[in-house]
């Protein structure tokens, strides 16, 4: 283990597909010995949300998102259609949840780990979880919406934290 | 032959990586853990894992679309 094996993530997206990279890394950072800090903040907070039902991945402006079917038949999975919905579509009321519902079966199928399962996994390897005190209140966020084992403070505390690491990720 | 067996059929990154690490915590130094998996990602990240930590992979085998990695805790 080398003397540098600090790592800090600052997680600043609220949606279901984003809400994966900072949580997938940081497990696997503590797996391979570091010590990982995740300062969330804005749109990141919704992560450390008690309830992570909302979060939802838009397919509005999404245009890199491959949107193939979960099941059918394998001629019909391998379709993307994205490129071929046009964006307007995306307006309809429940696409957010329909598209949504389809990347959870696709990550099912995939063996994907669900986002409590590497949340929890995070707290199990001591992945110390900030959340950015000054959004949690732009946002109107009650304390008790998040989970436990969160600590509130702010920009000049993810500093300290990252002062003696050498590995600092943006998400 | 191995003291331990996990098996990490059908899980995707980053879970196989995670469930060795927690099983290999629970071991003694000097003891075996073979890890199957059917994760080919698995094969360059078992080793990564191992080089990092220091853990020593003994070997790789595959068989039918399944991963064997023998790991030696230290």
């Amino acid at each position: 283990m080398s003397d540098n094996n600090k790592m800090t993530i600052i997680a600043t997206k609220g949606t279901f597909d984003w809400a994966f990279p900072p949580f997938i890394i940081a497990s696997t950072g503590v797996a391979m010995d570091k010590e990982v800090t995740i300062f969330f903040t804005f749109y990141g907070l919704n992560l450390l949300l008690k309830d992570t039902s909302k979060l939802r991945v838009s397919p509005i402006g999404n245009p890199s998102m491959p949107m193939k079917m979960p099941f059918g038949p394998k001629w019909l999975q391998k379709i993307d259609f994205g490129p071929k919905i046009p964006n307007i579509l995306w307006n309809i009321p429940g696409a957010e949840s329909l598209v949504t519902w389809l990347m959870k079966k696709t990550m099912a199928k995939h063996g994907v780990a669900k986002i409590e399962e590497l949340r929890s996994m995070c707290q199990e390897f001591d992945v110390k979880f900030i959340a950015c005190e000054m959004t949690v209140e732009l946002f109107g966020y009650s304390k008790d919406d998040f989970i436990d084992g969160v600590e509130f403070a702010g920009a000049a505390t993810y500093f300290d934290e990252a002062a003696d690491g050498d590995h600092h990720l943006y998400m | 032959m191995a003291d331990e067996t996990l098996d990490a059929s059908g899980l995707n990154c980053p879970l196989p990586i995670l469930k060795t690490k927690k099983a290999l915590s629970k071991m003694d130094l000097g003891k075996v853990l073979d890890v199957i998996s059917t994760d080919a990602g698995s094969v360059k990240d078992i080793e990564a894992f191992c080089n990092q930590t220091g853990n020593k992979l003994i070997s790789t085998t595959e068989d039918a679309g399944k991963y064997i990695f023998t790991i030696e805790r230290a």
